[in-house]
């Protein structure tokens, strides 16, 4: 026989013999992660991968007849130190390309939500993020003109997000700067769609609740001290700073330089920064009771009931306690498969309905909630913290009133 | 007023370090017509090995007078690594190809600078770190309103010594002379018996040693170091030379003041955001009306 057409028979046999035999050997059913794996990001991201981790081993690798398999992209590259649009629109591409491959978990940034969105909508493939909080996202009239129909190009919702969003972490941050007494702010932001995002919903509420606005700027990232930037900010006097940024677009450096000319104000920044490389990068000494740093949901050591075990089994598991980000994680991971076990098939369409068809959630640490219609948690929680002693320290639960 | 004073102080003052970073640059364009890329990423390893030494010695939590002597230590070790390794980068890499095309040696500084950050990145990570906050952020004014810090008081009192010696240095020993001779002319510097290689050497560990400088300097006053540290610096003590006219010494040193007050003042009266933008529109602006940069002869014969 020659060889093309024994290829051909080969295949033909392949392919009528899986036909014939239907799920015969345990079928593989991928779930993939796109996050920023290198980078200071690093440290947060560990901690969610090692969630997603915890959730597939504890269902044995496997949901009904299929074997799960799980695979960790990076969409950061070194030089840029964080995520990086190209990075990302080829980390979905590739999972678009693996016939296996059923649940995209991601993104970490908002913005590479932005490039991947689209993408995998077009595909059907059920994206479930951690730790993106732009509301334009999933919310109509609540981001920018044409969102977030500009991610649906085929009509369908495809994305979900386990992580409150920003619309109500601006809100409750002005709230809790108010609660606290902190009435005259200067408000930064880093110039990108999660950090400005939220600047911009801190400043709209507090010019409603009354708070005073000094300024509001948004800084050049790239730029490696801002004492001239601090020096005019003082002269205003105020007793915040919020900044809508991440570790990587230099919270820590703000403390700095704010100390650095005189500046004795408190630093609110949102869940971006709610990872130990913000202390470590801006200094344990120089945030102790000076960073305010607000956070969607209960830090890991506030969490009850399923959520305390997750704690437990994480800490047995890696032998240190979890960072904010892995109950997420953990949540993802739960949630893919749960999608996969509702679908019940090896069908991108029908895991996709499966995932945003959930609700009344209660299987994985956060306690009960849903999807709505959108594809947002319906969770509200968020949580107000400090750092202390290099930790950071737990002071008040927010949004619930 | 004040204010306008506190931003003059705070754009000297990072001025003054892009300046020294400068001063490497421009000296190693005067001799050999190379722009030196991997400049900015010896500075960066220079901040490395800095935070090596003050992190090996503990020194934030000793007194004064440790402290002090820490610190004096870091600055020697610092500048003696960074003028040794720039020396034999020059030895290493660009002797061999002193005659190839203008090309090749700029393609290398440009692949040194890759392995410069690669070394980096496996030294450090790819973080932002934290750099022990050994000089404190006292104001040494009674008054509050102005402020002129222990950390400034640092920056000056390092980089003027350093830059007047250089200047008395370049201008009036031998080898200064030498130098000199052999930025005009090559070819004749040789005929009149001068040592080429060995004062190209020089200039690379001259514009090292500077760097080493500033390296610790910026360690100790912005406390933050960072793989990357080298492009951002280097891009802008690059433009400092280019603005004061490369291949001139006070012109790298006027360059890099301009662009320190540019962003300072730039930012408490434009905007924080336009601060990069107007340092490059400032740049372009001048090279049109003035190609040769603002100390720059008009354009040399050889060029």
């Amino acid at each position: 026989m020659n060889a093309p057409l024994f290829r051909f028979l080969a295949a033909f046999l392949f392919l009528f013999g899986s036909f014939a035999l239907g799920q015969g050997d345990a079928p593989v059913i991928k779930i993939v992660s796109s996050l920023p794996r290198t980078g200071s990001a690093r440290g947060q991201t560990d901690t969610i991968v090692n969630g997603i981790v915890m959730a597939i081993e504890e269902a044995g690798s496997k949901v009904g007849n299929f074997a799960i398999k799980y695979e960790d992209l990076d969409d950061a590259t070194a030089a840029a130190g964080q995520w990086t649009a190209e990075k990302e629109a080829a980390n979905a591409d590739q999972a678009i390309k693996d016939p296996d491959v059923m649940v995209y978990i991601g993104t970490y940034n908002s913005g590479a939500a932005k490039v991947s969105m689209p993408k995998l909508n077009q595909a059907g493939l059920l994206m479930v993020s951690p730790a993106n909080t732009w509301p334009g996202l999933t919310k109509p009239g609540k981001g920018d003109q044409g969102e977030p129909q500009k991610y649906q190009p085929s009509g369908k919702i495809n994305y979900t997000r386990v992580v409150p969003a920003d619309d109500i972490q601006g809100v409750v941050s002005a709230d809790w700067a108010k609660k606290l007494g902190l009435l005259k702010v200067f408000i930064l932001d880093d110039r990108e769609v999660y950090g400005k995002g939220i600047a911009d919903l801190f400043h709209a509420r507090a010019d409603e609740i009354g708070l005073k606005v000094l300024g509001h700027e948004g800084i050049d990232a790239q730029a490696q001290e801002f004492k001239p930037l601090m020096t005019k900010i003082k002269a205003g006097g105020p007793q915040l700073i919020y900044f809508g940024g991440t570790t990587q677009t230099k919270a820590g450096q703000l403390v700095k330089d704010m100390l650095a000319v005189g500046l004795d104000a408190k630093f609110m920044c949102p869940d971006g920064c709610f990872e130990d490389a913000f202390i470590e990068s801006a200094g344990a000494d120089n945030l102790q009771d000076r960073a305010l740093v607000t956070f969607g949901g209960l830090p890991p050591e506030k969490l009850t009931g399923k959520g305390a075990d997750f704690v437990a089994n994480y800490q047995k598991k890696f032998g240190k306690m979890p960072e904010g980000y892995a109950v997420y994680g953990y949540e993802c991971g739960k949630v893919a498969l749960e999608a996969i076990r509702r679908a019940n098939k090896k069908d991108r369409d029908a895991v996709r309905a499966g995932g945003l068809s959930i609700k009344n959630f209660d299987k994985g640490a956060l306690g009960k909630w849903s999807f709505d219609k959108n594809g947002d948690t319906t969770l509200r929680t968020m949580s107000g913290n400090t750092v202390k002693g290099g930790k950071f320290a737990f002071m008040a639960v927010l949004g619930e009133d | 007023m004040l204010i306008f004073l506190q931003q003059l102080i705070n754009g000297l003052t990072t001025g003054t370090l892009f300046a020294l970073i400068a001063i490497g640059y421009t000296m190693v364009y005067g001799i050999i017509e190379l722009i030196n890329f991997a400049h900015g990423d010896l500075f960066m390893l220079g901040a490395f090995l800095a935070l090596t030494i003050v992190s090996a010695l503990g020194l934030e939590h000793m007194g004064p007078a440790g402290a002090t002597g820490g610190i004096v230590l870091t600055f020697v070790l610092c500048m003696a690594f960074c003028a040794l390794l720039n020396f034999l980068q020059d030895r290493i890499i660009y002797r061999p190809i002193r005659n190839a095309p203008k090309l090749t040696p700029l393609v290398s500084a440009i692949g040194v600078s890759f392995v410069f950050m690669g070394i980096g990145q496996i030294w450090k990570g790819v973080a932002d770190i934290n750099f022990p906050d050994v000089i404190p952020n006292k104001n040494l004014l009674g008054t509050d309103s102005l402020r002129f810090t222990a950390k400034d008081l640092l920056v000056i009192l390092v980089t003027t010594p350093l830059m007047a010696g250089l200047t008395v240095f370049v201008r009036f020993t031998k080898l200064g002379k030498a130098m000199r001779a052999t930025a005009q002319n090559p070819t004749a510097a040789r005929l009149m018996g001068i040592d080429v290689d060995r004062v190209i050497g020089w200039t690379f560990a001259i514009g090292g040693l500077l760097a080493g400088a500033a390296s610790v300097i910026y360690g100790l006053t912005i406390n933050t170091v960072s793989f990357q540290m080298g492009y951002q610096n280097g891009l802008y003590a690059f433009t400092a030379a280019v603005l004061g006219g490369i291949g001139n010494l006070p012109g790298a040193m006027l360059g890099g003041i301009v662009i320190g007050l540019v962003r300072s003042l730039g930012s408490q009266y434009v905007g924080e955001q336009w601060t990069s933008a107007l340092v490059f529109a400032i740049l372009i602006l001048l090279l049109v009306f003035r190609p040769s940069g603002l100390l720059g002869t008009r354009t040399r014969e050889k060029v």
